[in-house]
């Protein structure tokens, strides 16, 4: 059961970069041009090179060794640029590394992308036959699932329309579903889970752990902390490229999180400043105070403004470690807007007895300054952080923590009646 | 549920490793030329009033505009036969490599959110593409029987040879066809190139024309196109006795049909691996 079922070792990519162009491929007569001259000037090295040092080789992944065991789900993080998706591609085989070497045991499935392949003129049953055999299906395999597809979709009085047709929930839920009836030994899906109304996003992950529980392996990338935490049991993370860490996923995103939030530089020196409205936000400082034994939480920030202007609002974010978002509240919903000022002003929010309303654990603070339905001007990403002791809240004496007992903290009132 | 290691099969990604696992691969991805195949053909004529009569319509016009300019016009020797089944015996061929150029060379970049986004021999997509001309070829093959039986002619036993030269043919498009698209993905310069060539082949192709009338000591000039080793062998199977095969001409170009589909194949699978990074 535990046996190792992709070994990637060294793994390398190296990319060049033009520097002097814009267009995304070359032309012909700029080939032409370079090898006639290069044929009628041999002579003329020194520009030749000045043309080569435009060339940059870039190195999207470095030295890459990890190994991942049959029935894990691996979440792969990193901040963008990471090297994530390249990752992911060379593994499903659309580019070829550069450097080391991959070893996957079992039928390998990728995801790269919903609805890959999908013609808009077909209908939806001829794109499920489509898109199925180009995801590696046969065509015995699709007509086996077609009809848990399509149920799985909710499509069915829709089937011979053309996709083009389709609303965009309609056409996500239908290419989920085909990719979801895949059944390979190993997976490898792509953020996709970012589309879709949020009933169906449940699906779409209730899915993907039902494969892991069947014992398949799962390679998983999202910028979403939370579906990470929810369902990956190991992580991997890259940085720059390389391999920073790779172990349980709880620790990994603790580390992540600790790590991307800039509270390891003095909170004193973070800043963020638009040039463009000429605003910004700066010194967050987040404060636990006593008060009657109970935690009040003080968390506060210095808006700038270079020009005379009003009509924005700070927003505060508090988010569990792991990236879980647990409350937002921004000007839309408290309506305390600042009035027109050029300099400074200081915006603070208390929240009395937060000890009483969260459990015990470390909890990470972000600003943003929006103009309502507008635009966001300013954000500072886990600005700070507070940690709140675990309490003993519920009769059985046990500290509560989120990691144990969630975020909240409810005091439901319990009667047992005999019927 | 667990699977038993031994049933697993085992793949190694490194560089320039993709050689060994490729031919395996095409075969275990066949049923994909059928569905890319598949899906450009229900496309083609999905909104369209007459459907598929546009692939009958378009060579048959482009015959009889031939017949009556070569054969009516300027009076060109017809070889004994029809004008019109001398046409279209050269027709064929020519539509099938012309739609073949066409559609290959543009396969690629048209179906550049398969090749980013998932794995498979990317030579299934080129390939399909030519699958699709080639049925349209098969569409437009009617209009030939019935030419043959509108003139009344009778075709000899040559006409079984005919398969040896579709499978020309097809060698032929194929390897022109796996050039152009590759070097459309680095250089979108042939997506102009490709309908000059087109345009430009049918005249010193011999289709409006018997290739009889090129003078004796130019002939052999001439077979370097090698549609004329085509086109020639198609006339030959087709049109029995009256047509006399120009052996000299014709083995060049099949030299060259040869050379062109095993250095397309190389091309191809050489900058195949890049595809995905500079498409």
């Amino acid at each position: 059961m535990f046996d190792t079922v992709i070994r990637v070792e060294n793994l390398g990519k190296k990319y060049v970069i033009a520097h002097q162009r814009n267009e995304r491929y070359a032309t012909l007569r700029d080939s032409l041009i370079k090898t006639t001259r290069n044929i009628l000037k041999p002579h003329q090295r020194p520009k030749s090179r000045i043309s080569s040092s435009t060339h940059e080789e870039f190195w999207a992944l470095k030295d890459v060794s990890f190994e991942v065991r049959q029935g894990d789900r691996v979440g792969i993080i990193g901040r963008n640029g990471a090297g994530k998706s390249t990752l992911l591609k060379i593994l499903s085989r659309i580019t070829e590394p550069t450097k080391g070497r991959i070893q996957i045991k079992g039928r390998i499935a990728s995801l790269l992308e919903v609805g890959t392949g999908f013609h808009p003129e077909l209908t939806g049953r001829e794109n499920i036959f489509l898109n199925g055999a180009i995801l590696g299906m046969s065509k015995v395999e699709i007509k086996r699932k077609f009809d848990e597809i399509v149920a799985f979709a909710e499509i069915e009085k829709f089937l011979d329309t053309p996709v083009k047709r389709y609303s965009s929930g309609m056409y996500v839920r239908l290419a989920f579903s085909v990719a979801a009836h895949l059944e390979p030994e190993i997976l490898i899906v792509d953020e996709v889970l970012a589309v879709g109304d949020a009933q169906f996003q449940k699906k779409c992950l209730g899915k993907m752990e039902s494969v892991g529980r069947e014992g398949r392996t799962i390679l998983f990338v999202s910028h979403n902390m939370s579906v990470v935490e929810q369902l990956c049991s190991k992580a991997v993370l890259l940085q720059q490229g390389e391999l920073r860490a790779n172990g349980s996923a709880l620790d990994i995103l603790k580390l992540y999180m600790s790590e991307s939030s800039s509270f390891k530089k003095s909170m004193q020196e973070l800043r963020s400043f638009s040039e463009m409205h000429q605003m910004g936000l700066a010194c967050p400082v987040i404060q636990l105070k006593e008060n009657a034994g109970q935690l009040d939480l003080e968390a506060s920030i210095i808006v700038e403004s270079m020009h005379p202007q009003g009509g924005v609002g700070v927003a505060i974010t508090i988010s569990t470690q792991y990236g879980s978002r647990i409350a937002s509240i921004g000007p839309r919903l408290h309506r305390k807007m600042l009035p027109p000022f050029k300099g400074k002003q200081a915006y603070s929010f208390h929240f009395p007895a937060i000890d009483q309303v969260l459990a015990g654990g470390d909890y990470l603070v972000s600003f943003a300054l929006l103009r309502p339905k507008v635009d966001r001007i300013a954000f500072l990403e886990y600005a700070g952080e507070f940690h709140l002791p675990a309490k003993i809240i519920y009769p059985n004496g046990v500290p509560c923590s989120y990691e144990d007992f969630g975020t909240v903290v409810l005091r439901p009132q319990i009667q047992i009646e005999a019927i | 549920m667990s699977y038993p290691t031994a049933q697993k099969q085992e793949l190694i990604i490194e560089a320039g490793r993709t050689e060994r696992q490729y031919w395996r691969d095409l075969w275990r991805y066949r049923e994909l030329f059928y569905f890319l195949a598949w899906r450009d053909i229900l496309v083609r004529y999905k909104q369209t009033v007459i459907g598929v009569a546009w692939a009958l319509i378009r060579p048959f016009l482009t015959m009889v505009v031939f017949s009556v300019v070569f054969g009516k016009l300027a009076k060109l020797p017809s070889e004994g036969v029809p004008y019109p089944i001398l046409v279209f015996s050269a027709m064929l061929p020519w539509q099938f490599f012309a739609n073949s150029l066409a559609e290959c060379s543009t396969s690629l970049i048209s179906n550049s959110n398969l090749i980013s986004k998932v794995y498979f021999p990317r030579l299934i997509v080129p390939t399909s593409a030519i699958v699709v001309a080639f049925v349209d070829f098969m569409f437009s093959g009617i209009i030939l029987l019935g030419l043959i039986a509108w003139y009344n002619f009778v075709p000899s036993w040559r006409v079984v040879t005919l398969p040896l030269f579709i499978g020309i043919a097809f060698a032929a498009s194929m390897g022109v066809g796996l050039w152009l698209a590759s070097l459309n993905v680095k250089y979108r310069d042939f997506r102009y190139i490709v309908p000059f060539i087109v345009q430009f082949g049918l005249y010193i192709s011999p289709v409006g024309f018997s290739s009889s009338i090129v003078p004796e000591e130019w002939r052999l000039v001439y077979s370097l196109n090698p549609m004329v080793g085509v086109i020639d062998g198609f006339r030959w199977a087709i049109l029995g006795s009256e047509s006399r095969l120009y052996w000299p001409g014709f083995i060049l170009s099949l030299g060259l049909v040869g050379l062109l589909f095993f250095s397309g194949i190389w091309y191809f699978r050489r900058t195949e691996r890049t595809f995905a990074d500079v498409i």
